[in-house]
């Protein structure tokens, strides 16, 4: 039987790589990348002379 | 019982290393070698191009001509911002996945592929650049537009450093999987591991953007908008200096143990201000699109200022818990004395230690100051586009980042390459020479900026505006950079002088540069609980906030100078 304590969940998400990995991606992604993103689509096309 | 992976099994591609005692995988050893060769190789060709700049920015000499100053400001930008850095990050990364993890690298095939792509395409770009056919700086904005190989080569060297950091987590997980240590990493490759993180973010907007401008250049596609070249681009150029704050920051904990011995005060801390980088430290890239039209305010002041804040919490937890952790060091040690004698007998001699202090400061007290204040939207209205953000820059990435490797390299040569430097007295004296230069590079650049100079600009007298406070402003820029540059220039050879001709250490020690000893009323380990240890670092955060208080209020107070309300 594991007699180890459980570790506090905020020190397995620091010792999960992965985790870290997917969040580090997604955040920037949605945050910078995919909403200045949609602004960038919602500014209508010049009207040219 | 241990793993096939693990650097202590019998016939294992490793060694010994005589000064630590940690096992050194052969395998990742040469391709720290190979990697941190040619980054010192970039940045020499970066530093020439840097005094050429410098000299023709110091108006009163005004070196170059127009086409070849836009044509080294792109040279010199991709030399130094990506070349140099990105080659070195992946020499740290293959150190902090093997040697600390006793674990061998994941593949030499993927790591051969890395740098071959890396140093292909960095070669590619340098030569389309001075051939001529890439005037168009490190940004490439378009509708400018250049050769396409310049595109594939940044493309190759993107596609490599993925490839490199792939290698890296591969090792990570093998090392997991077969239990090669206990525990959590070391504090220096869970940095290195949120460099990793942010390396991919970072590598994928540059695919992103590089691959149609490239598809373009060839007259395959239609021309991307240029409003959305510039949001993928700055996921590129900006997010890549964030992988260099965090290998910066693991190099700072790396060098201060090796050093003072200091060990981090609260390694739980120290991991989520490193978590924080790797969450919220990507969208700083919207300060280069403060005033493009493009974006709203909502995205704006959000990716810059609340979201942002949690990574500027970061640094400045870092910024607090590297001092105090050299400072219970240095008192555990028996330096009691006063307020700051820890600092007075730190291991000032040692280029290392100088090197990552002179580090922390310029981009703590510069660097940092500026750019939250720069990144401010109101304020960043008066300095967009001036030499002040360049200041803000040439304190974090140079005096910050290539300061900090520059400091690491005077243990990596002893301990990778297993010789003793050459000329010590001469490397005590560089990271000082470096760092008193970029310094004023950096204040000429940022109070040059203050009174309207614009960067990368080659001629301001065209503008007939600027008065010769400005020209002394410049000038201050000029002696820095000169001073800079030789600290610099003394750096490489320093180290191809030490590779070539430097003493080997095989079989015994690397040749000591002093660390801090122990002195006779030592206690090690009584301080680790005392918070009061920690006093010194606390009233140099008070001077620390005071400086940013005063820097942040002159600039508000500038921006109501600008555009008063009566």
């Amino acid at each position: 039987m594991n007699t180890e304590p459980k570790k506090p969940l905020w020190h397995r998400i620091l010792d999960n790589p992965w985790i870290l990995l997917v969040l580090g991606v997604l955040i920037p992604l949605l945050s910078y990348t995919l909403w200045g993103w949609i602004e960038l689509l919602s500014v209508p096309p010049a009207q040219l002379p | 019982m241990q793993s096939s992976t693990s650097l202590n099994e019998p016939g294992a591609e490793s060694r010994r290393c005589e000064t630590t005692g940690l096992s050194v995988c052969l395998g990742a050893q040469r391709f720290i070698k190979l990697n941190a060769v040619s980054a010192v190789v970039f940045l020499l060709l970066g530093g020439i191009a840097a005094i050429l700049l410098a000299l023709t920015r110091w108006q009163a000499i005004h070196l170059l001509p127009v086409d070849w100053f836009y044509r080294i400001l792109t040279f010199h930008g991709l030399n130094m911002l990506i070349f140099w850095i990105l080659f070195f990050e992946v020499a740290v990364l293959y150190f902090a996945c093997t040697i600390p993890l006793n674990c061998k690298l994941f593949s030499k095939k993927v790591a051969w592929v890395s740098f071959a792509m890396m140093l292909v395409g960095a070669i590619m770009v340098d030569v389309i650049i001075m051939m001529g056919k890439a005037d168009v700086m490190m940004t490439s904005y378009l509708p400018l537009l250049a050769h396409p190989v310049f595109y594939l080569g940044i493309i190759l060297v993107a596609v490599g450093t993925l490839i490199g950091v792939y290698n890296y987590f591969a090792t990570l997980y093998i090392a997991k999987r077969d239990k090669t240590y206990e525990g959590s990493v070391p504090l220096v490759t869970f940095g290195a591991t949120a460099a990793a993180i942010i390396a991919v973010v970072t590598l994928l907007h540059g695919a992103i953007v590089m691959i149609p401008t490239f598809t373009f250049s060839m007259g395959w596609t239609p021309e991307p908008d240029p409003m959305w070249y510039r949001m993928i681009w700055w996921g590129l150029g900006h997010q890549s200096q964030q992988v260099n704050v965090c290998a910066m920051v693991a190099i700072w904990y790396l060098v201060a143990y090796l050093t003072t011995g200091a060990k981090p005060v609260n390694e739980a801390v120290c991991r989520t201000a490193f978590a924080l980088y790797v969450l919220f430290i990507n969208l700083a890239s919207a300060h280069h699109l403060l005033v493009d039209p493009g974006v709203g305010a909502g995205w704006k002041i959000w990716n810059t200022s609340y979201a942002m804040y949690l990574a500027v919490l970061a640094s400045m937890i870092h910024g607090f818990t590297l001092p105090a952790s050299v400072e219970i060091a240095m008192r555990e040690k028996g330096y009691v004395k006063g307020l700051f004698g820890w600092v007075t007998s730190a291991p000032w001699s040692n280029p290392a230690f100088s090197g990552v202090a002179l580090s922390v400061l310029i981009f703590g007290f510069i660097g940092g100051i500026t750019g939250v204040t720069l990144g401010t939207q109101q304020i960043n209205i008066i300095a967009h586009n001036t030499l002040r953000i360049t200041g803000h820059f040439h304190a974090t990435v140079v005096g910050g980042t290539s300061l900090a490797f520059m400091a690491l390299t005077y243990y990596v040569i002893p301990l990778i390459f297993r010789r003793d430097f050459i000329w010590r007295k001469l490397a005590r004296l560089q990271p000082w020479m470096f760092a008193i230069g970029i310094l004023f590079v950096s204040l000429g650049m940022s109070f040059a900026g203050s009174m309207g100079v614009a960067r990368r600009s080659w001629d301001i007298e065209s503008a007939g505006i600027y008065g010769p406070a400005a020209h002394l402003k410049l000038g201050i820029m000029g002696i820095g950079a000169i001073l800079a540059f030789t600290g610099l220039l003394l750096f490489a050879v320093l180290c191809v002088g030490t590779l070539l001709f430097g003493q080997k250490t095989n079989g015994r020690a690397m040749a000591d540069w002093g660390v801090a000893q122990p002195l006779g009323n030592a206690k090690p380990g009584s301080l680790i609980h005392d918070h009061w240890a920690m006093k010194g670092t606390v009233a140099l955060t008070f001077v620390f906030l005071a400086c940013f208080a005063v820097y942040y209020f002159a600039n508000w107070k500038a921006l109501a100078d600008v555009w008063p309300v009566r």
